[in-house]
């Protein structure tokens, strides 16, 4: 085997194992501090020993029972760990089994307790891209523009708060795997929207994020394929991601959806969307829970993505779809999504009236005044216009949207 | 089973109902928190609760020193104090957690949980 090819055996064993070891041996040995050390020592000892004796057949497997020696070598070396100690951790990490909780995949265990609402957010992402999606503390650390050490801090100090107080490591019960569920996709969404819309820094897309929260959606559909809101977060990821590389100009500007070149979108992406829409559209005329947040943004996507151009957008459609998510969730955020689409099919007046009325609550928003700006400028108020772009270019912290902003301000006549 | 302090925090001056704002209210809360407090027991999980009098009431004691330093009142300055608390045994923090919910409900106040060192913490503190 070639150099190349074990090279590429070694990060797709990284890419698709990690997080299965890692909630393995946390279950095994009740650590997470142990679990991630001794799954990072057994990717180790596979890049110095699947060169020289070939990649194992079943490299899962391989890695698996490495890494739980690793854990037992970790342990006896440190012989730390009493036989009282060992003993009252499998306590606290080993419930009895829930007779009506949902499928026992120590990853779906791991997910909840990284995601844990006891933790701060910032502690759920971090736990969530080192322990589920094997990022390392540099990688975390550079995409949020913390400096390592930082990072590294906030991780430990996790760990231990997960230790100390004893947080589950189990899927929560029927009666609150939803809620905690909605708290495990918000922080995947989070994840797939920094890197989506980076809010600070250089770069104006981060790759890394959005692929790694594509990834952690995919493991949660393996895991809860039946959960509507699961899928409509995949695929409201995968029509998004679907239009990247059109999104961002050769020299570095945003560009909008209605001028983005609609070839250039992944069709592989927007395909197995799609596809994922439908499968949603099916399960609820069958008869399943109406659609969630996740599912409606998918959908209003998917209509985004159908269109050939920009003019044959259905907005009516899409004006049904804001309304309904505007139902669920009446937050500012979603009603100045939907003056956009009002403004599609009504016109830019009633939309502007509508954002006048958010104005208290979104002033420090910088898409609010971007869209408070074209709407301005559609209707010939170029000073207004002004204005609203200049708070907009300051409240952005995106590179690529302020030189979009500044040329579009640059083109008012007043 | 872990061990939790559940503390509810009140504010440093107490009013004539103390940190209720009338006479039926607080009554009504003590009604709900003896109320829990039987569940508690009934369902395993208590080990010791009470109210504290009010923080001006304490006294702060130095004895690192040769002699006790005394201080008229709470060692922190701050305008909340500790009112009273919990300890309760839970089989770990959703559990905690959730107790902590009814506890918050049953005496109107705001509660921190907090966990207690194990026997497996402290010897990790004592590790070489």
């Amino acid at each position: 085997m070639t150099g190349s090819a074990v090279e590429e055996a070694i990060t797709r064993a990284h890419r698709d194992e990690w997080a299965r070891v890692v909630a393995g041996l946390a279950r095994r040995f009740g650590d997470l501090d142990l679990a991630e050390e001794a799954a990072a020592d057994a990717f180790v000892a596979a890049v110095e020993r699947w060169p020289h004796d070939g990649v194992p057949p079943n490299p899962g497997g391989w890695l698996t029972t490495t890494a739980g020696r690793k854990a037992t070598d970790r342990l006896r070396r440190e012989s730390r760990r009493s036989a009282r100690h060992q003993a009252a951790q499998m306590v606290s990490y080993n419930p009895p089994p829930e007779a009506t909780g949902p499928v026992g995949d120590d990853r779906l265990r791991l997910v909840f307790t990284c995601c844990h609402p006891a933790l701060a957010i910032e502690a759920r992402i971090a736990l969530t891209l080192r322990l589920l999606g094997g990022l390392t503390v540099a990688e975390i650390a550079s995409a949020f523009l913390v400096q390592e050490t930082t990072m590294a801090q906030r991780i430990t100090r996790a760990k231990a708060k997960i230790k100390a107080a004893h947080l589950p490591y189990r899927v929560p019960s029927a009666e609150d795997i939803g809620e905690r569920l909605a708290g495990v996709l918000a922080v995947v969404y989070l994840v797939f929207n920094e890197g989506y819309l980076t809010s600070a820094g250089e770069n104006p897309l981060r790759t890394d994020l959005t692929e790694e929260a594509v990834r952690l959606g995919r493991l949660l559909r393996t895991l809860l394929p039946d959960d509507g809101e699961v899928t409509g977060l995949l695929a409201l990821m995968l029509l998004t991601d679907a239009r990247r590389s059109s999104r961002v100009s050769r020299n570095g500007e945003l560009v909008t959806l209605e001028d983005q070149d609609r070839g250039a979108w992944d069709r592989a992406l927007i395909i197995e969307g799609h596809a994922l829409v439908r499968e949603r559209l099916a399960a609820v005329a069958a008869g399943s829970e109406p659609p969630g947040r996740y599912q409606l943004l998918a959908a209003i996507n998917a209509v985004h993505t159908d269109a050939a151009t920009a003019d044959e957008t259905d907005w009516s459609q899409i004006l049904l779809l804001y309304d309904r998510l505007a139902a669920l969730d009446p937050s500012p955020i979603v009603r100045l999504n939907r003056a956009v689409a009002v403004a599609e099919l009504n016109g830019p007046d009633l939309a502007l009236a509508e954002l006048d009325r958010l104005s208290g609550a979104l002033d420090g928003y910088h898409a609010f005044h971007a869209a408070r700006a074209a709407l301005l400028r559609r209707c010939g108020r170029d000073g207004a216009a002004r204005a609203a772009y200049d708070r907009a270019i300051d409240l952005t912290g995106n590179p690529a949207e302020r030189a979009y902003l500044t040329r579009r301000r640059g083109g008012l006549v007043s | 089973m872990a061990r939790y302090m559940l503390s509810v925090f009140g504010s440093a001056e107490r009013g004539e109902f103390g940190d209720y704002p009338s006479r039926e209210a607080m009554l009504q809360a003590f009604a709900d928190t003896g109320a829990f407090n039987e569940k508690l027991q009934h369902e395993g999980h208590f080990v010791f609760a009470d109210g504290l009098e009010p923080a001006t009431t304490s006294t702060t004691v130095d004895g690192q020193g040769g002699t006790p330093v005394l201080t008229d009142g709470p060692y922190l300055e701050t305008k909340e104090h500790l009112g009273g608390f919990w300890v309760v045994e839970a089989a770990d923090l959703d559990e905690a957690l959730a107790l902590a919910a009814e506890a918050s409900r049953a005496c109107r106040g705001v509660v921190e949980v907090r966990p207690f060192q194990s026997a497996a913490s402290i010897e990790a503190l004592l590790e070489p």
